[in-house]
């Protein structure tokens, strides 16, 4: 049976590339707008061609056509671990945190991601096409995060988005034990010392550009924090308690990096400090356990974000049990359930974290030149009784499942 | 089952002396504050055991429902407090067949069998977690201990009631025991280092010879009826698995690959004792098998498979493959794997995995009555039922419907529009503690919330 579903995909991946793709949906959320009724996407070349009401765009006659309830931009997962932290939950496929010490920027997720785990076709029959994945909360600086396409099995120069899209750092409890720093102040203090080196280290580069003599040498851990210091990439700091919140955007306002508060269980506490610091949200999914760091979590999180107008996307975070994997969507949806207006769910899910992300150029809404992801369901995405009924990444028609 | 337990005035009264001032009863005084009834007036009433009444009445009177029909057809008594419902859904309260709120623990790691441990010596009945169940519309729980053994405990059987002490929650059998059953486990959770098993095969080995044992105990108690000198010594552990062995106590059982529910139903055929499945993860491959034994399902529906090497498998067709071979089935929170303010979403789940909207409701509060021998008293709709029920914004199964109310035995404990509860509904600041920290001293009916 797999081999003739395997055949099947093989088969019409090839037709969807040499023909332009059409998808028509009762309600298209283009997310750059209002959705569009009876609405249709042009697909081109793995690109959208345009997007309209039916009837307004042109569709060629021996165009693929795919009809679903609701269509809308494949769903992008702004934080998890998947493919690093397995199905089986058993050391050997749990890849997701090294503890042999506190700091270890120069873990990369490229190395660590297996494409084929279950769990990452789990998530992309539910209509995620985009993850930005990596190593999760449990040390002061656990390593990297990517950002790629969930249809994407093998890792090579360009099947990435993003081969290093952000560097992720936890304070508080997740930053303590196993061998880590054994207080708030020490987890601090130990991140401050590594960053002061790391400025060091920036600028040797830029002396080393006009006099190579005074380049520094190669130093995996101090290009990983420089990177963040040059702003090229994030740092992105789980944080729960409102001390560790404010721990953070210190660091942040000293060595002058591009802070995500990650998770950030209190941030409702704080949300004018937070909004005049000017950082993005990556908040903590709406399910998360409400116990220990996060005992003050409320489910009206997005809700209080969006109404304080702090950016913000959803996450299914990192879960060390069971399920192992939560699904965005699901996590938007239940953010619905607490007060977080219907498109506001939906774009947390999709534009607002391509913008968190900075992959706007190619994701996150249904607009002429962007990649061709999108999600189809047969009715209201966020319903828990609606099913994700296909998936195009690229173009490409990646499920017919109905999940 | 009486509305207060002489448990709970027995402690109202120490608690009162030892304060150093007298409190009376306070029945009276409740009589006198509330209506003889109420009357909840033009909701959606989805009773369970019947169909949906759309303009409907629900009358409830001294813990009980009195009457449910449609409006027109259901008099409301003059002295009743009548409570505009429209636009809302009524349904039974929610039972979970399986939970772990309260803190509550079992067996500990000395032996893989431990019939003796009763979880109501464990609870923290004032843990915020019964606060996050009366939010979530849970109105009957079955308070388990974990599945790190083979016979982790007596499991307990509970109200959500406003109470100070766990005896305040308990269900109680008609000889005015707690009412409960017993927690068992397959499969690789109880599978650890000596004393407990290593295998599969050693797991059943160790249930077999416990229950032989029982048998025999339970033989000799016979023969000791007429002359209680041949009355064997005392033992908790036996006089618990004799329970077991008398279908008195329902043995609740942990397990997900398709040949451990396999060995279940086998165990089950050898000893002869009365069965509840529980995750039963692989259900689907083995429905039939399960319906041929006549065993009841209580399922779990997640937001993923995996997690552990037996969930791999895990499906949300479970429901829907149990109901076409007619198996009941009802379904757990396990909280906290799922927390019991989400417990709605698991009809939904089942509905989307291809459950009828009418077997998962069903699912969610009649199916569990059944199972924990409840189902004369709650689990519907129903005059001469207990007033357990919730009020729901809109339909059960949306995604942006809330629990507005929950009701048991027609006393509210819940209720969305109070600050003090909504935190725990919702979260934020202060919702993972108790809701009293710092008991006040002068007023003692709060001390029952």
């Amino acid at each position: 049976m797999k081999l003739s579903l395997l055949l099947t995909i093989v088969a019409t991946t090839a037709i969807a590339t040499a023909k332009d793709l059409a998808v028509l949906g009762g309600t298209v959320y283009t997310m750059a707008g209002a959705p569009i009724t009876d609405g249709v996407v042009l697909v081109r070349d793995g690109k959208i061609a345009a997007v309209g009401k039916q009837g307004t765009v042109p569709i060629p006659d021996n165009a693929e056509q795919l009809t679903a309830a609701v269509v809308m931009p494949g769903i992008i997962d702004a934080r998890t671990t998947v493919g690093l932290s397995g199905i089986l939950n058993s050391p050997h496929d749990q890849e997701q945190l090294e503890t042999s010490s506190p700091m270890q920027p120069e873990l990369r997720a490229i190395d660590a991601y297996n494409g084929r785990d279950p769990l990452v076709k789990w998530l992309r029959e539910f209509g995620i096409t985009t993850v930005n994945t990596g190593h999760a909360p449990g040390a002061l600086i656990s390593g990297q995060t990517m950002i790629l396409k969930t249809n994407t099995e093998e890792i090579t120069a360009d099947s990435v988005i993003r081969p290093y899209a952000m560097l992720a750092g936890s304070l508080g409890a997740d930053a303590m034990g196993d061998g880590g720093p054994g207080t708030r102040a020490k987890a601090v203090a130990m991140l401050r010392a590594d960053l002061l080196k790391a400025q060091d280290y920036v600028k040797k580069l830029e002396e080393g550009k006009a006099d190579t003599e005074k380049k520094p040498d190669r130093d995996l851990r101090k290009e990983a924090f420089a990177a963040v210091l040059q702003k090229k990439v994030p740092l992105a700091i789980t944080v729960h308690r409102h001390q560790d919140i404010a721990a953070a955007l210190r660091l942040a306002e000293e060595f002058d990096f591009n802070l995500i508060l990650d998770g950030a269980s209190e941030a409702h506490l704080m949300l004018d400090t937070i909004k005049a610091a000017g950082v993005s949200v990556l908040v903590h999914p709406t399910m998360q356990r409400a116990g220990g760091e996060a005992e003050n979590m409320t489910m009206t999180m997005a809700r209080q974000l969006h109404d304080a107008g702090i950016p913000f996307a959803f996450q299914s975070g990192y879960e060390s049990y069971v399920p192992k994997v939560h699904v965005v969507l699901f996590e938007a949806a239940m953010a619905a359930t607490y007060g977080l207006p219907k498109e506001d769910a939906l774009a947390g899910i999709t534009v607002n974290a391509a913008k968190l992300l900075g992959i706007s150029e190619r994701a996150g809404s249904l607009e002429a030149g962007k990649d061709a992801d999108l999600a189809l369901y047969d009715g209201d995405p966020l319903e828990f009784t609606s099913h994700c009924v296909g998936v195009v990444i690229d173009g490409n028609i990646v499920s017919r499942e109905k999940r | 089952m009486k509305k207060r337990p002489l448990a709970s005035l027995l402690g109202t009264t120490a608690l009162a002396l030892c304060l150093g001032f007298v409190v009376f009863a306070d029945d009276s005084t409740t009589a006198k504050a509330s209506p003889s009834g109420r009357a909840f007036v033009g909701a959606h009433l989805i009773p369970v055991t019947g169909d949906p009444i759309e303009n409907g009445v629900l009358l409830v009177r001294d813990g009980k429902i009195l009457a449910v029909g449609e409006a027109g057809e259901v008099a409301v008594p003059a002295d009743f407090e009548t409570i505009d419902a429209a636009g809302k859904v009524i349904m039974p309260g929610l039972i979970c067949t399986h939970s772990h709120v309260g803190q509550v623990s079992g067996g500990d790691s000395s032996a893989p069998i431990q019939p003796e441990v009763r979880v109501i010596d464990s609870i923290n009945v004032r843990d915020a977690s019964f606060e996050r169940a009366r939010a979530g519309g849970l109105t009957t729980l079955n308070i388990m201990p974990g599945s790190g053994h083979l016979l982790s405990g007596q499991t307990l059987y509970v109200k959500t009631r406003n109470g100070g002490s766990i005896e305040d929650l308990a269900i109680r059998n008609e000889d005015g025991s707690v009412a409960g059953g017993i927690k068992m486990a397959n499969g690789t959770n109880s599978i650890r280092k000596a004393p407990f098993p290593g295998t599969r095969a050693k797991s059943a080995a160790l249930v077999r010879e416990q229950f032989v044992k029982a048998q025999a105990y339970r033989e000799k108690l016979e023969k000791a009826k007429d002359d209680p000198s041949k009355a064997p010594e005392r033992d908790l552990a036996m006089e618990s698995l004799v329970e077991v062995l008398d279908g008195k106590r329902v043995v609740h059982h942990h397990t997900h690959r398709h040949d451990d529910i396999l060995t279940v139903l086998r165990l089950k055929q050898e000893f002869g004792f009365r069965l509840v499945l529980h995750h039963v993860s692989e259900a689907w491959k083995v429905a039939d098998e399960i319906a041929k034994a006549n065993v009841p399902c209580s399922l779990i529906l997640l937001d993923s498979p995996g997690g552990k090497l037996e969930a791999v498998d895990i499906a949300w067709k479970n429901g829907a493959e149990l109901e076409k071979v007619g198996v009941l089935t009802s379904f757990h929170t396990d909280d906290p794997i799922n927390d019991s303010r989400w417990f709605l979403r698991s009809a939904a789940f089942a509905v989307r995995g291809g459950m009828s909207r009418s077997a998962a409701l069903y699912g969610m509060t009649m199916a569990g009555a059944k199972m924990l021998d409840i189902e004369e008293q709650t689990g519907s709709l129903a005059a001469g039922k207990d007033a357990d029920f919730i009020i729901l914004s809109g339909d059960p199964l949306s995604v942006y419907t809330r629990v507005e109310q929950t009701w048991v035995e027609g006393e509210k404990v819940f209720d969305l529009s109070d600050p003090e509860d909504a935190i725990y509904a919702n979260g934020g600041l202060g919702a993972g503690t108790a809701r009293f920290t710092n008991m006040c001293c002068f007023d003692v009916p709060t001390l029952r919330r």
